[in-house]
């Protein structure tokens, strides 16, 4: 077992440092493919090589096509007959697939694995679909669509590079749950999104998502709240958020400055992410 | 004639029934589990493959990986786990004379669980070595050491000079359960969102861990603890009427509560391991048993973990079909179709319903 799984974990290092070797030296039939990760999934599509994907995560909500596929349930709680019965060719998924036995009866059924690199950064979505094109051996459309991300991309950062105000101090909230506020730090999408809009993010003392105690919010001192758009989600109006206490003492209570934005746009870091970006910026461009 | 020979000697008629529902309760086990061996998410069949088998053909890979490495440990995990929570929750329920008794109150399930929460959350500090190593079995066998350490721990606290208080135990249990769930909540607290989903999946539990390595360890540790607790129908049966009153029946006291202790333990603690939280198994098949059978536990602990077995089996053949290709945490069915039942039989107890 020790050295089954020491080789396994060398294949994923190789797969994952070396894809674009790996796909010269290795072709896989990629006639029935996976995709776990809503990123990897919205590349695929936008690859146009969607014709060839027969099932999806749940974290795989855009574009809304990629909502007919069939649904082999959360990333992280995969189940192996499930995965199977979809008579996969080729599994393309981000860091995080599990639960490690699943992927061990993927492997005993000789189903090819292919994980994504996914840093929160701009040089990240163009790694991940470089790889993704590698893997699906269209390199050329890859090539086409990372150069067009990435001159979008450049776009917003010429513009970041551009603006005369002082960077706004935006506070991600992940949620209001229960009156307590549930903020993003550091090494998170939000704080990746946030940094390409040429905002800076008002919480860096930790990583994740951490709920605030109320004083730490006074003392970030946010210009611009910015939060997920969810349907039916009322109990986050800029009403009711600036009025909790912690809130009223921001610079952005004192503006009113929420800003709601789609959660997979957002956060997706996948091809939409220069559209979220420049989005992103022309609003904390208006709040000044 | 029978029915008045019956009625003066109740006790016979009642281990009759529970004879007789030894036969019932395992042609239904055999049932269920040649079915859990024949459902499932991908179209491949279990008759199919015996046809092939018997002509001498070879299966193909998703055959065999299917039916396998994927639906056999299933089974074996389905029987342990339920067999295990089901005659650990008669036992509790006869060792403390309390019917609310589950194997959660010994705080063993808080101490897995602590277990696993460290793995998911600290796991990636460990040093490589041991991670390597154990892989995939470093969640399992943390959780094992977790229920041992705090079964243990409450054997200590609660034993005074050779005797072990029930009663101090059952409080102590308590005590410990909500330490360890404090410490849980530390890391919790420590936890990144990826790692928290982790933890929420964990907790509602699932067969879908399967794997032969985990039950070579897992697998001897529950039929042994299971077994042993299966031979404490008479101690408990003794221990109703009190612990001086079965002392004067000749039965050994504190070593019938060491036994039951450890092999509830042994059996839940490893359980919860493999297979994640599981609830109402413990609580609700005890109580069916008794209803049909009676409270003798000399056939209730075996009915117990054939019913259990069953019942797991079932509720987790539901879980990989009805949201296909995906697959439900098996600890909402169970707490879906365990909370009513239980509701029921408490109602009906009291007369508030006639059926």
């Amino acid at each position: 077992m020790k050295r089954r799984t020491l080789m396994q974990g060398l294949a994923k290092t190789a797969v994952a440092c070396a894809l674009p070797l790996a796909a010269l030296a290795q072709a896989y039939d990629t006639s029935r493919i996976v995709t776990i990760g809503g990123a990897t999934t919205e590349i695929v599509f936008a690859l146009g090589e969607a014709d060839r994907l027969v099932a999806r995560d749940s974290t795989s909500l855009h574009p809304p096509a990629a909502q007919d596929l069939p649904d082999i349930g959360y990333m992280r709680a995969l189940a192996a007959e499930g995965v199977l019965s979809v008579q996969p060719t080729l599994i393309l998924t981000e860091p995080g697939a599990g639960p490690p036995e699943t992927i061990s009866v993927l492997e005993a059924a000789a189903l090819p694995l292919v994980v994504v690199p996914a840093p929160y950064s701009a040089e990240g979505i163009l790694t991940k679909i470089t790889a993704i094109g590698d893997a699906l051996g269209v390199p050329d459309k890859a090539q086409t669509l990372a150069d067009q991300v990435r001159a979008e991309l450049d776009d917003v950062a010429a513009q970041v590079a551009n603006d005369t105000d002082a960077p706004k101090r935006v506070l991600f909230v992940l949620s209001t749950q229960g009156g307590r506020i549930m903020a993003s730090g550091t090494n998170t999408a939000a704080d990746g999104i946030i940094t390409l809009a040429g905002g800076i993010n008002a919480i860096d003392q930790f990583e994740g998502y951490r709920q605030l105690t109320a004083e730490a919010i006074s003392t970030a001192a946010p210009d611009v709240v910015l939060m997920m758009d969810r349907e039916g989600d009322h109990s986050s109006t800029a009403e009711t958020l600036f009025t909790m206490p912690e809130m009223s003492t921001t610079p952005a209570a004192q503006t009113g400055a929420l800003v709601k934005m789609d959660g997979l746009l957002l956060l997706g870091f996948g091809p939409r992410t220069p559209k979220a970006a420049q989005a992103l910026h022309d609003v904390l461009q208006e709040q000044s | 004639m029978m029915a008045s020979d019956t009625a003066a000697l109740p006790f016979v008629d009642r281990r009759n029934t529970a004879r007789r529902a030894h036969i019932w309760l395992g042609a239904l086990l055999v049932l269920v589990s040649l079915a859990s061996l024949a459902v499932g998410a991908s179209g491949t069949s279990l008759w199919g493959a015996l046809m092939k088998l018997a002509q001498g053909e070879a299966l193909t890979l998703t055959e065999r990986v299917v039916l396998w490495d994927i639906r056999a440990p299933r089974l074996v995990m389905g029987i342990c786990v339920g067999s295990a929570l089901a005659v650990s929750g008669a036992v509790m329920q006869g060792l403390f004379r309390n019917p609310l008794a589950d194997p959660g109150i010994l705080g063993v399930t808080s101490g897995a669980s602590l277990g696993a929460v460290t793995i998911i959350v600290l796991g990636a500090a460990l040093p490589a070595v041991v991670q390597t190593t154990l892989g995939a079995g470093l969640l399992p066998v943390a959780a094992f050491l977790g229920a041992w350490g705090s079964m243990l721990l409450l054997y200590r606290v609660s034993t005074r000079a050779g005797r072990t208080s029930v009663a101090t135990m059952l409080l102590a249990g308590i005590a410990l359960g909500a330490l360890f769930a404090a410490f849980s909540g530390v890391l919790i607290f420590l936890a990144n969102d990826m790692q928290l989903r982790e933890l929420t999946f964990w907790s509602l539990g699932s067969l879908a861990g399967a794997s032969w390595l985990k039950l070579s360890v897992a697998g001897p540790v529950i039929l042994v603890s299971v077994a042993l607790a299966c031979t404490l129908g008479r101690g408990l049966n003794a221990l109703a009427l009190g612990e001086a009153a079965a002392h004067h029946m000749g039965v050994p006291v504190e070593r019938t509560k060491a036994v039951a202790i450890l092999a509830v333990s042994a059996a839940t603690g490893t359980a919860v391991a493999i297979s994640g939280g599981i609830g109402f198994i413990g609580i609700v098949v005890p109580h069916l048993l008794r209803l049909a059978t009676g409270p003798d536990h000399r056939g209730l602990l075996v009915n117990a973990g054939l019913l259990g077995a069953s019942l797991l089996l079932v509720a987790d053949m539901v879980a990989r079909v009805v949201v296909a290709p995906a697959e439900l945490p098996i600890g909402i069915l169970t707490a879906l179709l365990g909370s009513p039942v239980f509701l029921w039989i408490l109602l009906r107890k009291r007369g508030l319903v006639d059926m």
